[in-house]
């Protein structure tokens, strides 16, 4: 499987009044046609890491890597054009809540259209049609109401979803999601994942999931990694987390509580300044 | 001598403040530091800081009276040495008229601030709060208020109470109050129901006691802001009405009503009016950068705040 | 056991909506009972009308026995307490810690507001360090310890949890349940927490109700959940979606 995306010693600094902060300090990973997760908590870098790689960092802070290449483009010496053509076309992002990562005025329709004729010459007859039917593939069922409503309008779910299909509209080879159902209720959340996860699969995308719900994302994804403290500590399949080595991992699996295991008082991490080290 | 800065900025800066008065100080120190660095901010306090010097040492600055002149040798002369802006109709010169006139500039200034930003606060939170009626009243009160045009009723109140700078002094504060309880109102409406202030409910406080201690502390910053930022525009007023005789009465050397009696010399003349027209100039130009530095500086939502 | 906190029928309309319909529930003294739901269950809603934050269209709500009227007076919330989801928005954003802690204390004519300040902060977990620190200089783990701090400086026998640890990291989240729990036992309280997440109500809580668009669906045990006993389809959804991602 060759590699679709190639991370070699990324990192992001922020100079602050205080000095400087490091959020993304030397992570690495490759990643071809396949579902990552990047799991990690506040602070540990992983939504940097996202951001990074789709070029949206901060202006005020710098990215630096040895090696940044999606499909064998080099995207750290790309220019700005260049990488800004790549940006929803190849490479899409969707954000946590479509709340605010929707345009309140526009309809969603036209959002999405907007988005489609950015990246592909199309009338507008033809570009309304392939809404229509990626409204229809992230299982919105009434397709031609939803068109004209507003991100305020719809739930949380269908705007998740409505965001899902904007980011697939074009055709994206690389996928990222910086947690795409934290927002949702847990119910929706299940039925948001699988219509990603079918997408993603029929289209032979690579996925990048990031979350802070190492469950989640074990169960979701195939590969994992565990950021801390903008490193990564560990990178495991999803189906041997449970033989998690690094001693963060296991502490983050053990301090969530269980239903069918019941522990007084739940066993806390012990961070060891190490790990940051 | 350096390591006695840096303890004691450290000291300030400090993660774990041991008592009140270090976190406090250690919070207007950071606020201090982000104002300092606006260098068009401290160019405006500099200015407002010489205004105070000037007027707190107006006696021993003056070289001349600013009430007697000589009129017999020295009507209207141009700059010069021994009169730097020159003298006006009556003789005087006009340098220890400016200078003694920047008393009566900081004396409306003030006055009207601490005459109408309280007045406004109160208003503004307590029917941002309260709502229903209360709310409704307060603010067509308000709304009233801030239909006429500031001068015109400050004009009314002056012809009301009769010409003299005390009066001129009311009726601008009269007429300033109306958009701080505008602001006021904004923030309490923004601020009351957060969480914090639910917090507060639920530990029985009384209505005025949230008010008091819990809701005014937030609308502080955008007050001081907006006041700061409102002085030029109450120092014209005054210069306003004291150039159409309703407010300092002469001899003040109140600069509007320089201005207003340098009027008629401004063509051969220009300086019996253009020197107050410029400490007016100055002094706006002042204000307005320290209130935009000040609303630089207190941002609450620019992070330490 | 003597009924400590008792809901009957309670309606509470918004506008015309009606975020509560007929929900009764009655909590023992010393128990810890859970409230689940997703968005608009109204269990947040039941929580607030309970602490009088939110005005009730009928029914009745009764502490230790007496029947509570429109308005609260300062003895119930000596009683009752609450303790907020966001930390970032339950603090005063221009009090100390020091001064978040006095307010209870002058609000209630404590005398001894020194000791039982510092009291407070050890009990919690937080130093003295912490004491004059603003409420930005905290992280947010920190700022849930004072508010849960503030919360039981008064010495209530009720406390309301609107998700305390929601948004909280997972492993700082672990760490104030814990808080929580030895809280409780110290000071034999009774909780009344409301929760999204089911695995934090089955660890906290003895019983629970689970409920959705303002009603109550099924009001069960929390050992109920591990053994798989409920009765109600949406009770299942909500454990199954617990479980996780689940490939078709």
């Amino acid at each position: 499987m060759s590699a679709l995306l190639e991370v070699e010693d990324l990192r992001v600094t922020f100079p602050t009044r205080t000095g400087v902060v490091e959020a993304v300090r030397g992570v690495s990973f490759s990643l071809g046609r396949e579902r990552l997760g990047i799991v990690g908590e506040s602070g540990s870098g992983k939504s940097q890491t996202g951001r990074a790689i789709m070029g949206l960092t901060p202006p005020q802070a710098r990215v630096s890597a040895a090696k940044l290449s999606f499909d064998g483009l080099d995207l750290m010496s790309l220019p700005g054009e260049q990488r800004r053509a790549l940006r929803g076309n190849r490479i899409a992002m969707i954000l946590q809540d479509p709340k605010y990562s929707l345009d309140p005025v526009m309809t969603i329709g036209r959002q999405i259209m907007e988005t489609l004729r950015t990246h592909e010459k199309v009338g507008k007859t033809e570009a309304r049609e392939r809404t229509l039917q990626m409204l229809e593939a992230v299982q919105i069922r009434d397709p031609k109401r939803v068109f004209d409503l507003h991100p305020h309008e719809v739930s949380g779910g269908m705007g998740q979803r409505a965001m899902i299909a904007m980011m697939l509209i074009a055709e994206p080879e690389l996928m990222i999601a910086d947690e795409p159902t934290s927002a949702l209720d847990v119910t929706v959340q299940l039925d948001v994942l699988n219509i990603l996860d079918r997408l993603v699969a029929d289209r032979g995308m690579g996925l990048i999931f990031i979350s802070h719900d190492l469950r989640l994302v074990s169960s979701f994804c195939d590969r994992v990694i565990v950021m801390y403290a903008g490193k990564v500590v560990e990178e495991l399949k999803a189906s041997d987390l449970g033989r998690a080595e690094h001693p963060y991992t296991r502490g983050l699996l053990d301090c969530m509580p269980r239903i069918d295991a019941d522990r007084h008082p739940l066993p806390v991490l012990d961070r060891k300044p190490e790990w940051a080290a | 001598m350096s390591t006695v800065a840096e303890t004691r900025r450290e000291w300030l800066l400090s993660e774990r403040p041991a008592s009140r008065m270090q976190a406090r100080l250690g919070r207007a120190y950071v606020t201090w530091r982000r104002f300092s660095a606006n260098r068009l901010a401290m160019v405006g306090l500099f200015i407002i800081v010489a205004l105070i010097v000037v007027a707190a040492l107006a006696d021993v600055l003056a070289p001349y009276s600013p009430t007697i002149g000589d009129l017999k040798n020295a009507r209207l002369l141009p700059p010069s040495a021994q009169h730097w802006f020159g003298t006006d109709d009556l003789g005087r010169d006009i340098l220890s008229r400016i200078i003694h006139g920047s008393r009566w500039t900081l004396f409306v200034v003030v006055l009207v601030a601490i005459i109408a930003a309280p007045i406004g606060l109160l208003v503004g939170t307590v029917a941002g709060y309260a709502g229903g009626w209360i709310d409704a009243v307060l603010m067509r009160i308000t709304d009233i208020f801030l239909a006429f045009p500031k001068l015109v009723l400050a004009l009314a109140f002056v012809a009301a109470l009769g010409p003299g700078i005390e009066n001129a002094v009311l009726a601008i504060a009269v007429t300033s109050w109306p958009p701080y309880a505008r602001i006021a109102r904004a923030e309490t409406l923004t601020v009351r129901n957060s969480d914090y202030i639910k917090a507060v409910q639920l530990m029985g406080a009384s209505p005025l006691r949230i008010v008091l201690r819990h809701i005014m502390p937030m609308c502080i910053s955008s007050l001081i802001v907006r006041v700061t930022l409102d002085m030029a525009g109450i120092i014209l007023t005054a210069a306003g009405l004291g150039f159409l005789g309703l407010g300092a009465q002469p001899p003040l050397p109140e600069w509007g009503a320089m201005i207003a009696s340098g009027r008629r010399f401004i063509l051969d003349q220009w300086w019996v009016a253009g020197a107050p027209g410029f400490a007016i100039l100055i002094v706006s130009l002042g204000f307005n950068l320290l209130g935009d530095g000040l609303r630089d500086a207190l941002d609450p939502r620019s992070g330490d705040q | 056991m003597t009924s400590m906190l008792r809901v009957d029928q309670l309606n509470v309309v918004f506008d015309r909506f009606q975020a509560l319909r007929g929900v009764s529930l009655d909590v023992g003294q010393g128990e810890s009972f859970g409230l689940v739901g997703e968005s608009g269950s109204g269990k947040s809603t039941l929580l607030r009308a309970i602490a009088g934050l939110v005005p009730v269209a009928s029914g009745t709500i009764a502490v230790g026995g007496q029947k509570l009227g429109k308005k609260r007076d300062k003895a119930f919330y000596r009683k009752v307490q609450m303790v907020f989801q966001d930390p970032y928005g339950s603090l005063h954003p221009r009090q100390t810690v020091d001064r978040l802690l006095q307010e209870p204390l002058a609000i209630h004519g404590f005398s001894d507001g020194e000791q039982r300040i510092r009291r407070a902060l050890d009990e919690v977990g937080l130093g003295s360090g912490f004491r004059f620190r603003y409420s930005h200089q905290l992280s947010g783990g920190q700022r849930q310890r004072v508010a849960i701090a503030r919360a039981l400086i008064v010495e209530p026998s009720i406390l309301l949890l609107d998700e305390p640890t929601s948004a909280l990291d997972a492993s700082v989240q672990a760490e104030v349940l814990n808080l929580l729990e030895q809280v409780r036992r110290d000071r034999e309280l009774t909780f009344l927490m409301v929760s999204h997440d089911l695995a934090v109500i089955a660890h906290m809580c003895e019983r629970l109700m689970v409920m959705q668009n303002g009603e109550a669906v099924e009001s069960l045990a929390a050992t109920s959940l591990a053994t798989r006993d409920v009765s109600q389809h949406y009770t299942r959804r909500l454990l199954k979606a617990s479980e996780g991602f689940v490939r078709t």
